[in-house]
């Protein structure tokens, strides 16, 4: 492999290239803990990181940006699992209801926790505060209302994570101190299969399909369109009703892929339930 | 590293073009943009390091690059997609109330998979389409429900594993945002079949880490092996990814 080799190609087309690439250096000033050879073990990706940086602009890369908009939503879910656990009517509900949203709540908990750590470990700094608003909280007098808004948190979750994982590909692993060396993708990646749990089980809990088919009581809520609705049945240019070879339901189809949501759109959702 | 498969936007033929060619300022602007793009950069300053990745004697190789990752996924939803099709053919007789519906329908989600990874590696990477794989089930016994549900179980929670370890492994952002939103509906089939074995164990402490609250991630290799027993052909993940 030779470096040199790629920046003089580069140069015959961008005189300015090392420029660039120098003064996007700000980048990696947060991933101090990467040493250089595990950088340069992921040249490809790292190089990557560099182009993206340099000439893209917005697409991405900035890990703390990115874990401080996950510990946002996991926040949000932790205080909103702690404001259900504590609730009147939570003592009334069968024990195994009781035992689904600690084991969630647990999650939620452990997320928060982790992704503080992370951040810190890479010299960011934490969010905090965004707590589930307690006027709002008032309203959900019953435990099934309570669960409504566990879905539409959860499948928004979902939805969130799956909307910044492109944004996450080829940044480096970091060591964090106590946690030891995580990759920051796979990570993320392994939170998000997590949160499908906790919406699969949710659903079944409102006897609604695990999955997203459109046939929810809820599937109308705005948490389920956006650009790329969840009704989608198109993916990659291919229209999986009829391009498949086989035909297949329009349910079907839409419930066999998830849809991201993009961060303005989880905001605009999340946002008016964040508060004191 | 190999320079003989890299995955081709399918819109874009400037990566037909060979990878020595001077770069022209246009042709470089729509390589900036794509993590693909980038590796092909690092491809073109490789001139001699090309080594093959070895592959055990009679084992198929599932590839190299974002390719293999694909051909790895498609390998794995062949085999779902194959299981759901015998449990809804020869269900249980012991399957409860709506058990079988949901599980028609968990069929046809994998077989879209199925059917939607075939039809993009042969438009992104034509001609390298892993073989029609010969599942092997016999140690399933598809009359008694709980057999069933355990080898759900097992696929689904093997699946879910498979993705979150594979998606670090992709070049293209394109891909990866596919694998998530595969990933998140293989969970939610991973979910609800825990639920039918033991109610309330949808994410249990056997499979999300008590301490850290993550699901669990497999590399490609020990996916494979896990997998093999239900495989007839021998499958090599060696060079996923790489």
């Amino acid at each position: 492999m030779n470096f040199f080799k790629i920046i003089d190609q580069l140069a015959e087309v961008d005189p300015d290239v090392l420029g660039r690439l120098d003064s996007r250096r700000a980048v990696f000033s947060s991933l101090t803990k990467v040493s250089k050879r595990a950088a340069m073990a992921s040249a490809p990706a790292l190089l990557a990181s560099f182009f993206s940086k340099a000439y893209a602009g917005t697409n991405a890369g900035d890990p703390i940006e990115i874990f401080n908009y996950a510990l946002t939503l996991e926040q949000l879910e932790a205080d909103f699992y702690a404001k259900m656990t504590n609730s009147p009517v939570f003592g009334l509900q069968t024990p195994a209801a009781q035992a689904a949203i600690n084991q969630i709540k647990k999650h939620e908990d452990a997320h928060v926790k982790l992704l503080t750590a992370v951040i810190k470990g890479i010299n960011g700094v934490p969010t905090t505060g965004n707590t589930f608003k307690t006027t709002t909280f008032a309203t959900l007098t019953t435990f099934a209302e309570q669960l409504k808004v566990a879905q539409l948190l959860e499948d928004t979750g979902v939805r969130a994570y799956k909307g910044r994982a492109g944004d996450l590909l080829g940044i480096p692993d970091v060591t964090i101190t106590g946690i030891g060396t995580i990759n920051p993708l796979q990570s993320a990646l392994q939170i998000h299969s997590v949160e499908a749990r906790h919406a699969a089980h949710i659903r079944y809990m409102r006897s609604q399909t695990p999955w997203i088919s459109g046939t929810g009581d809820l599937d109308g809520d705005n948490t389920y369109k956006g650009s790329i609705p969840e009704s989608t049945i198109i993916q990659s240019k291919v229209d999986l009703t009829k391009q498949l070879g086989s035909s297949y339901a329009p349910a079907d189809a839409q419930a066999s892929f998830d849809e991201i949501l993009t961060k303005a759109e989880v905001l605009a959702l999340a946002g008016p339930l964040i508060g004191a | 590293m190999s320079d003989k498969i890299q995955p081709r936007g399918s819109d874009d033929t400037s990566f037909a073009q060979p990878l020595y060619m001077p770069i022209k300022r246009r042709s470089f602007f729509m390589y900036a943009g794509a993590t693909a793009g980038a590796t092909a950069l690092v491809l073109a300053g490789c001139s001699d390091d090309d080594n093959d990745s070895p592959v055990a004697p009679g084992a198929i190789s599932l590839g190299t690059g974002d390719l293999g990752v694909l051909n790895y996924a498609y390998a794995l939803e062949q085999l779902e997609a194959a299981f759901y099709a015998q449990v809804v053919k020869t269900p249980a007789s012991d399957f409860q109330a709506n058990e079988l519906a949901y599980f028609t329908q968990v069929a046809a989600h994998e077989a879209i998979h199925r059917d939607f990874l075939k039809a993009a590696i042969n438009r992104d990477v034509p001609g390298k389409l892993l073989q029609d794989l010969t599942p092997n089930f016999s140690s399933i016994d598809f009359t008694k429900r709980t057999a069933v549900l355990g080898a759900a179980k097992t696929f689904e929670d093997l699946g879910v594993a498979a993705y979150n370890g594979a998606g670090k492994l992709l070049k293209t952002a394109a891909y990866l945002v596919i694998a998530g939103q595969i990933v998140s509906v293989e969970a939610r089939h991973a979910a609800y079949v825990r639920d039918l074995i033991t109610p309330g164990s949808f994410a249990a402490d056997d499979q999300v880490d008590v301490a850290s609250g993550l699901d669990k991630a497999m590399a490609p290799v020990d996916v494979i092996k896990a997998a093999q027993s239900f495989v007839t052909q021998q499958l090599d993940a060696s060079s996923v990814g790489k």
